[in-house]
């Protein structure tokens, strides 16, 4: 597998599309950073780029990445290599090389600009996300043969996380706003990574007061230890449980 | 050497193989002849677990080969478009599947073929770049790079020139004396005739016969192979 993963990470590191997602990512944390005066405005600003572009970057990219390899995987099926070891090394492989682009993009402006427990947090959420989409990726990918589809099903993963989930979320809440709903929230942000991400953040932030009662209780439930080791887990959950599928549809995949 | 009984896949709606029982033992070429769409390619294909059939057994050196990887150590594929990633180059490529199959050669790998048809001269271009008869002769020497025990053709002479479909004849007449189970697909008669010993007919999903040339022909008592196969089938 290691084997596997080293000429991946050869491929992809020469692929300037990669660089390009680090200048973006770099460009757009320096800036905003720097046009905030307050640190934790710029935060919260660059919180957007966190929610919306690391999935979306991750989704697409890993996706596209796929069908490009497809030759390679090819190639590599009819060697004497374990169907799992080769998908699990490309996606090892895919998953370095977008942390790291995360990680020098984001990661190190947050460190150096902010460098409190909440940018800890900002990355980590970053960094579970950006697994969490090349996972999916790759669901969307062996479940058909057709690039165009796969990338279609990413781009309706991306949408319906990012977007088109917390719009039924809200709509739930109108409708039985009578009702307590709290816990029942908790319970529906598990099932959006994205949510999670942005409940990570936010409660670390210091304005969930803002985000009234519902805010307080999230901040009672997430702002705990367990909370928030809970959040973690299920965000792992999402990187493990897609794969896992994938693996299981590639295994009889016909080639 | 591999035995094939009553394999069978679907793709969907389409039943490709309906029941194949073949076996093939070493020390021979065996070429798989019918028309197309007859489910030569997606028989190798479940050979090389590529494709995983519905239903059926194959048996390599007494072993089923589901769920198992090992025994493509002894295997060379040479696939009927080869496909290879397009940013690498050829050097690459084949530094790179040495390192991947590393132990699976005792000593030096077998780069005749790589001599014969000169690819090293063209080491430093990218595979995009060939042209579709340079890829078939990197994917014949990288079918034989392992020195494998049974070697799995298809198609390999569709779009050499004449020169170098010549080579990869004496490559495979070579190889065959050597006491190797060589297994190939072809539509071509005269070539089939020229390196293959016996000849599997497959029609619609099903083996209609597995026999030697020579059989073949004094049954039918026609001397070229294309016209005995037309009789025989009439």
């Amino acid at each position: 597998m290691n084997k596997i993963i080293k000429y991946v990470l050869h491929d992809i590191f020469r692929n300037r599309i990669l660089l390009a997602y680090v200048i973006l990512l770099l460009l757009s944390s320096l800036g905003l950073f720097m046009m905030n005066e307050d640190v934790t405005k710029g935060l919260s600003s660059l919180l957007t780029v966190l929610l919306i572009v690391i999935p979306l970057v991750s989704i697409l990219f890993t996706t596209i990445y796929f069908f490009n390899s497809y030759e390679f995987i090819e190639l590599l099926v009819a060697q004497p290599l374990k169907r799992s070891t080769i998908l699990l090394g490309v996606y090892t492989g895919v998953g370095i090389s977008l942390l790291t682009a995360f990680l020098l993009g984001i990661g190190l402006p947050v460190v150096i600009f902010d460098g409190t427990v909440t940018g800890w947090y900002f990355i980590l959420s970053g960094s579970l996300l950006t697994l969490i989409f090349v996972s999916l990726a790759f669901l969307a990918s062996v479940i058909t043969r057709d690039k165009t589809r796969g990338i279609g099903i990413s781009m309706m993963l991306w949408f319906y996380f990012t977007l088109v989930y917390d719009g039924i979320l809200l709509m739930v809440m109108f409708a039985f706003s009578d009702y307590p709903l709290e816990k029942v929230t908790i319970f529906l942000s598990c099932l959006n990574p994205v949510d999670l991400a942005r409940i990570l953040v936010l409660l670390k932030m210091d304005i969930s007061a803002l985000m009234g009662y519902t805010g307080a209780v999230f901040n009672q439930f997430f702002g705990s230890l367990f909370g928030i080791s809970l959040a973690v887990s299920v965000m792992l959950l999402w990187i493990a449980i897609p794969i896992l599928i994938a693996l299981r549809i590639f295994k009889t995949k016909n080639l | 050497m591999i035995q094939i009984s009553k394999l069978q896949k679907h793709y969907g709606r389409i039943h490709a193989l309906r029941g194949i029982d073949l076996n093939f033992s070493p020390d021979q070429v065996t070429a798989l002849v019918g028309p197309n769409a007859s489910g030569k390619t997606t028989l190798i294909k479940c050979l090389l677990g590529m494709v995983i059939p519905d239903g059926g057994t194959i048996l390599f050196d007494g072993k089923t080969i589901a769920g198992d990887v090992g025994y493509k150590n002894r295997i060379g594929y040479m696939p009927q478009i080869g496909r290879y990633p397009d940013n690498m180059n050829m050097g690459y490529l084949f530094g790179m599947m040495k390192d991947l199959g590393k132990g699976r050669v005792n000593g030096q790998f077998d780069e005749d073929l790589i001599e014969a048809f000169s690819l090293n001269a063209m080491f430093g271009k990218s595979m995009r770049s060939l042209s579709g008869g340079t890829r078939q002769k990197v994917s014949a020497a990288l079918a034989f790079l392992f020195k494998p025990e049974v070697v799995i053709l298809d198609e390999p002479t569709a779009g050499l020139d004449p020169m170098a479909s010549e080579i990869l004849k004496q490559k495979i007449q070579k190889e065959k004396e050597a006491g190797k189970l060589i297994l190939i697909t072809s539509h071509i008669m005269s070539e089939v005739e020229e390196i293959a010993d016996s000849i599997a007919y497959i029609v619609e999903g099903e083996a209609k016969f597995y026999k030697k040339i020579t059989e073949i022909k004094s049954e039918t008592g026609e001397e070229r192979l294309g016209k005995a196969l037309f009789h025989l089938l009439r």
